[in-house]
């Protein structure tokens, strides 16, 4: 896919992602409510056939964020999918594991390091933490000090 | 009244001192074959992310060359990548031509290694030997650019620590050229066996719909017909401006891989003797001040595949989050489509296939309620290579004794 074939794609999710945010070239973030997630990165995933890469969690203060970056192999385009979980107390989110199987272990050790509950996830064991660590204690949050 | 179904779980790790990775494997096992696989890791987490963010942007890239001692190349340039991006530099000419080379070093050294191990493995010590005779002049010519043989730390945010010098060039060629005849002789020698035919043909297949299902990169993919590389497909460094090809094979076994590999091997050789003839002259490194805030992604075609390195800066010196995916997070779990329905003789050449950093098969136990049996590393070495041998007989070879194990 070129890339401005890739930006005409992506405008067919637009009432469900806040905005298309192109921070470089080849770099293209689409920050959107969790209710969304799931049916934006089924659309990126299976629709336009992107690869999974990988996902990140963040501890943003007021609220947590959870990037899950897919790439479009055939113009090397990064597209970012930055989801915002607002109840800081009971986080959760719609797990995507059903829908790409290589996204187990990451929504594991998101669970584990930052305390996102995924939820519909098939195995939301312990992936990082020993099995002695506190429950409760989330190494990446922000409070915890290095 | 039928007796519930006893399952038999061979426990395969957790710890391996041979590598620096520590993985733990439960197979399921029904008599000989595999029936289902379960994965725990992180025995030696590090905490390197959450580090991270307390370092300098200047000092990040020393601490995640020591993410991994075998692509300590890799991991720094996907890192750097990611700060250019936020800050939007771009390093001079010749800085991206160095990386070029010594990100294709790395590759040639880690490949040869692989093919050592992988020798080892079906009992073909001789290929292991010579794998890594050839491979440690490459380290010598990483030691003489970096001053290290791993942990090069030669990338920083704005280009490289360290220049090739012009003076060095005959000396790397002279090498390359023997690299390539090794290497071809290698190849060679894989393709023509037919002992490796039957032992790595139709072994640990993973399909090209399980591979994109559990995303994995690399060799791994390309051997299972998923072209991807992002040297490629997001040309970075001086790889857009050089000739050479993206080597994939459509069997998606054991043997693909092996075959991707030397290839590549042979490539990366290509892709250094061009950038040494075309290195730009002028210096490696620009000065960069402050990064502003922002976020970026950057990736690198490490030897195992994609390293994924994605970095937060709120204009401060330090990065608020940075997260990094090495290429074995994704290849591993592939596992689970790849070993089971293989025999327990396989499991070890399978997993070994995706050159994980750590090939798990120390210490093996046989849980079966009644009996216990331990399978420790030996024995399981010697269950593959007794497969060898058999192989070997049964095609009418010379007969390998098992005391020669």
């Amino acid at each position: 896919m070129q890339q401005n074939e890739l930006d005409n794609q992506l405008s067919r999710i637009q009432d469900r992602i806040a905005g298309i945010e192109r921070k470089a070239e080849n770099r293209v973030f689409l920050p959107c409510e969790s209710a969304n997630v799931y049916e934006v990165c089924r659309f990126l995933f299976e629709d336009l056939g992107l690869r999974f890469v990988i996902s990140t969690g963040i501890d943003a203060q007021d609220c947590f964020e959870v990037l899950h970056h897919f790439s479009d192999d055939e113009c090397g385009c990064v597209v970012t999918v930055k989801a915002f979980v607002r109840d800081r107390d009971a986080p959760e989110l719609d797990s995507i594991t059903p829908l790409i199987p290589g996204a187990e272990w990451i929504e594991r050790e998101m669970h584990d390091l930052l305390g996102i509950k995924f939820t519909n996830h098939p195995n939301l064991q312990r992936l990082i933490l020993e099995d002695d660590w506190p429950q409760g204690v989330y190494p990446l949050r922000k409070e915890v000090q290095t | 009244m039928t007796e519930p179904l006893q399952k038999s779980v061979l426990a395969v790790g957790p710890f391996h001192p041979l590598q620096e990775e520590m993985e733990f494997f439960q197979l399921t096992v029904d008599g000989e074959k595999v029936t289902d696989i379960n994965v725990r890791i992180s025995y030696n987490h590090r905490g390197i992310e959450k580090i991270s963010e307390t370092l300098q942007f200047d000092q990040v890239p020393y601490l995640v060359s020591r993410v991994c001692g075998i692509c300590s190349a890799s991991h720094p340039l996907a890192y750097v990548q990611a700060v250019e991006e936020i800050a939007g530099v771009r390093p001079p000419e010749r800085a991206l031509y160095v990386r070029t080379i010594i990100n294709e070093l790395e590759r040639i050294h880690s490949h040869l290694l692989w093919v050592g191990l992988a020798g080892h493995f079906i009992g073909y010590d001789t290929v292991f030997m010579w794998a890594w005779k050839y491979r440690e002049p490459v380290l010598d010519l990483l030691e003489e650019v970096t001053g290290n043989r791993n942990n090069y730390g030669n990338v920083k945010v704005g280009g490289c620590r360290e220049d090739v010098p012009d003076e060095m060039k005959p000396k790397i060629l002279q090498e390359l050229d023997t690299i390539e005849k090794k290497t071809e002789m290698l190849t060679k020698a894989v393709l023509d066996d037919p002992v490796l035919h039957a032992r790595l043909k139709g072994v640990g297949v993973l399909t090209k719909e399980d591979g994109i299902k559990y995303a994995v990169t690399g060799p791994t993919a390309r051997g299972s017909d998923i072209a991807i590389d992002v040297r490629r497909d997001d040309p970075y460094a001086a790889y857009a401006e050089l000739d050479w090809k993206v080597i994939s094979q459509p069997e998606g076994d054991v043997f693909a891989k092996a075959v991707v590999r030397l290839l590549e091997t042979l490539e990366s050789v290509k892709i250094i003797r061009q950038a040494l003839r075309r290195l730009p002259q002028g210096p490696v490194a620009v000065e960069v001040k402050e990064i502003p805030p922002g976020e970026g992604c950057g990736h690198a075609e490490a030897p195992r595949g994609e390293t994924f390195h994605y970095v937060r800066s709120d204009g401060g010196n330090r990065p608020v989050r940075h997260k990094i995916r090495a290429p074995s997070y994704v290849n591993v779990p592939s596992f689970k489509a790849s070993c089971i329905g293989g025999d327990i003789a396989d499991v070890t050449l399978t997993l070994a296939a995706v050159d994980p950093c750590y090939s798990c098969t120390e210490r093996m136990a046989v849980v079966d309620g009644h009996h216990n049996v331990i399978l420790d590393y030996e024995n399981l070495l010697r269950l593959s290579r007794e497969k060898t041998a058999r192989l070997k007989k049964e095609m009418g070879g010379p007969e390998m004794k098992l005391e020669d194990f």
